[in-house]
């Protein structure tokens, strides 16, 4: 085996599952606040993209400016969802949370294909990319600065939710019942959370588009954030980056390694045997609290 | 009105166990399914093939998806897969020289050994991760169908349906493929209007409702769960087997993806969780709204000069999909067997607001 092929695999590997980590931020910060399951967080990363592409394109704002722009649309985006759809499913069986959240993202993902066109859409933020040689490795460099970008803002996330309204975050996170007890609006909260994690999921939807181009493609984000998801715990952010990273490494090796064993492909199941390994031998995953019903 | 009654007054036992109480009912599925034998006599053979066949197929399988998610509770994002295994299986041994009749059976056999795998994971989650587990069981067997040669030969290959006879009646032509997929989807439909009936099937509404109650009731949730899962694989199999053969005639591991899954979720759940009608009603809806938005809209931007994107009537179906799923969690979350019920319950006592119990 050469190890110079499989450092650099690993290399790419952690920064690229660092991207797929802010993206799995939101399943995570929503499963924290609401106990919801998200399912439409690739859609909404790829709603992002579309977004920042048609300020940036469409209307013509400058990329620095559109970037912002979109995220704070987004938020607002995340905010109308949790109000117009997910809040009159509480109460309601889970089933139909995750039947809702996959409803919106069967829409999202023609709606927006649909109206801006099917083609790749080109998204220039300005990252080079142009390969990055240390030593004998030869890195990608647009993974790599878009991984440090998604290390950074879950990092920020992380100080978050030290704040003020991360603590009421936490509190609802903990139990809901008893920061409502206590005056902390519980519906706002999950809001938020809501607005973070689209805002997160645009994040990456604009790192993503910037390096693969804007399609629906992005979509398909969610299976792997969801591995994450649930390999980190599906309620600890430091889990999030720790999985992000391990899915990473595991799928850049599957993709040098056992593609050429079973002829190509092997990428898009890697995410899904860390979901089921998972669940199968520790589903309260890495990081998460040991609250899992066992039947 | 039609029902000419107004309350429910049975006064024998046997009245009220009846599968249809009320004549108006039995009248009319009787009509229903005299209109179904005799559509490939009354309809343009484009009708009964492109629109009356998959639509009998698409309603076999989302009876069988509703038996696990509607009456059990248990959530199944995967059942696409179980559909394809059972059509890998059946086609590749009726190229053995298997008969079909058997063929269909082992392919339900082969599907509900796997699918119950799946239920090995419900054994021990519920809720969202039994949704994801199932969601990555859907991805590692299309991962597996497509990449082992010996299955689909290769990702990109097609695999043929060789000529078949079912109980010695050659399956060509629209006509006999009609009346075997008619033939299953009305066996399910007996099964399933008569399962609930039955103690396994309170048991499922038992572990649906919650399953320590049912635990503590006697209800081995452990054979029940099971046993939800290998039937509605099982059915999952005949039906991935009948599309195959009737409707398909050459699979490819794409038509079974992620897609046809939350295409049959998407079936019942806009025709109604729990239901045995509202499978029928969810699978035209969700096979006929596409079709018909787009012929709507072609019609008015021909007729008004507008130039449409063909990438926007291309991701109709998509849109229409998910506005359908969303609007009627929303607004009718027991969806259109619901509100065929609701108009039901009225005119049954038509003339009065209410009826006596």
């Amino acid at each position: 085996m050469d190890w110079i092929l499989l450092a650099e695999l690993s290399t790419n590997g952690v920064f690229v599952g660092l991207m797929y980590a802010l993206v799995s931020l939101g399943i995570v910060l929503i499963y924290k606040t609401s106990g919801t399951a998200n399912l439409a967080q690739g859609a909404i990363a790829m709603t992002g993209g579309y977004v920042t592409w048609a300020l940036a394109t469409l209307v013509g704002v400058p990329i620095w400016l559109a970037i912002p722009a979109a995220l704070v649309i987004m938020f607002g985006f995340g905010l109308l969802m949790e109000r117009i759809a997910l809040r009159r499913m509480i109460g309601q069986p889970v089933i139909m949370t995750i039947m809702l959240t996959l409803g919106v993202e069967i829409m999202l993902r023609g709606i927006l294909p649909g109206v801006f066109g099917a083609a790749v859409k080109r998204l220039d933020i300005g990252m080079p990319q142009q390969p990055l040689f240390v030593g004998e490795l030869l890195l990608n460099r647009a993974t790599m600065i878009g991984g440090s970008i998604s290390l950074l803002l879950i990092l920020l996330s992380l100080f978050f939710f030290n704040s003020r309204f991360g603590v009421v975050m936490r509190a609802v996170a903990d139990d809901q019942t008893a920061s409502w007890s206590v005056g902390i609006r519980v519906e706002r909260a999950i809001a938020v959370a809501w607005g973070l994690a689209a805002v997160s999921a645009t994040a990456a939807g604009v790192l993503w588009g910037s390096t693969q181009g804007v399609d629906w493609s992005l979509s398909l984000l969610l299976i792997k954030a969801l591995a994450i998801a649930i390999l980190g715990g599906l309620d600890s952010i430091p889990g999030v980056l720790i999985a992000g990273v391990i899915v990473g490494v595991a799928e850049s090796l599957a993709t040098g390694v056992l593609d050429p064993l079973v002829g190509g492909g092997s990428r898009d199941v890697v995410a899904a045997v860390i979901i089921l390994v998972t669940l199968l031998l520790k589903p309260h995953g890495l990081f998460g609290r040991h609250h899992i019903e066992r039947v | 009105m039609f029902y000419r009654r107004a309350g429910i007054r049975h006064t024998r036992y046997q009245d009220e166990r009846q599968l249809f109480p009320l004549g108006f009912d039995r009248g009319l599925i009787i009509a229903v399914l005299a209109i179904l034998l005799a559509a490939p006599f009354l309809f343009d053979r484009l009708y009964v093939s492109g629109y009356l066949l998959p639509w009998l197929i698409w309603t076999s399988a989302a009876l069988g998806l509703n038996l696990l998610m509607g009456w059990s509770g248990q959530i199944h994002l995967g059942y696409g897969a179980v559909m394809g295994i059972g059509a890998y299986g059946s086609v590749h041994l009726v190229r053995l020289g298997v008969p079909l009749e058997i063929a269909m059976i082992a392919g339900g056999l082969l599907s509900a050994t796997i699918g119950t795998m799946f239920g090995g994971a419900a054994l021990r989650m519920k809720g969202i991760y039994l949704a994801m587990a199932t969601l990555a069981m859907q991805y590692v067997v299309d991962f597996v169908i497509s990449h082992s040669t010996v299955i689909s030969g290769g990702s990109l290959a097609t695999l043929q349906v060789p000529p078949v006879s079912f109980l010695g009646i050659p399956l060509q032509g629209e006509v006999p493929t009609y009346y075997l997929a008619l033939g299953v989807c009305f066996v399910i439909t007996l099964f399933m209007l008569n399962v609930r009936r039955t103690s396994f099937g309170r048991a499922l509404a038992a572990l649906r409702e919650k399953d320590y109650a049912a635990q503590i009731l006697g209800i081995s949730t452990f054979r029940y769960k099971l046993l939800a899962f290998w039937v509605s694989s099982f059915i999952g199999g005949v039906v991935g087997s009948v599309l195959a053969v009737t409707y398909l005639r050459a699979i490819s591991p794409d038509q079974f993806h992620i897609e046809l899954s939350i295409q049959i979720l998407a079936m019942i759940i806009v025709g109604g969780l729990g239901s045995v009608l509202g499978p029928f009603f969810g699978t035209a809806l969700i096979l006929f709204a596409p079709i018909l938005l787009n012929n709507l809209l072609g019609f008015t931007a021909g007729k008004f000069g507008w130039s449409l994107p063909i990438d926007l009537r291309a991701h109709l179906p998509l849109m229409a999909y998910g506005a359908l799923v969303i609007g009627f969690l929303l607004y009718e979350p027991l969806g259109l067997a619901k509100i065929y019920a609701n108009f039901r319950n009225y005119l049954l006592v038509w003339p009065f607001r209410h009826a006596q119990r």
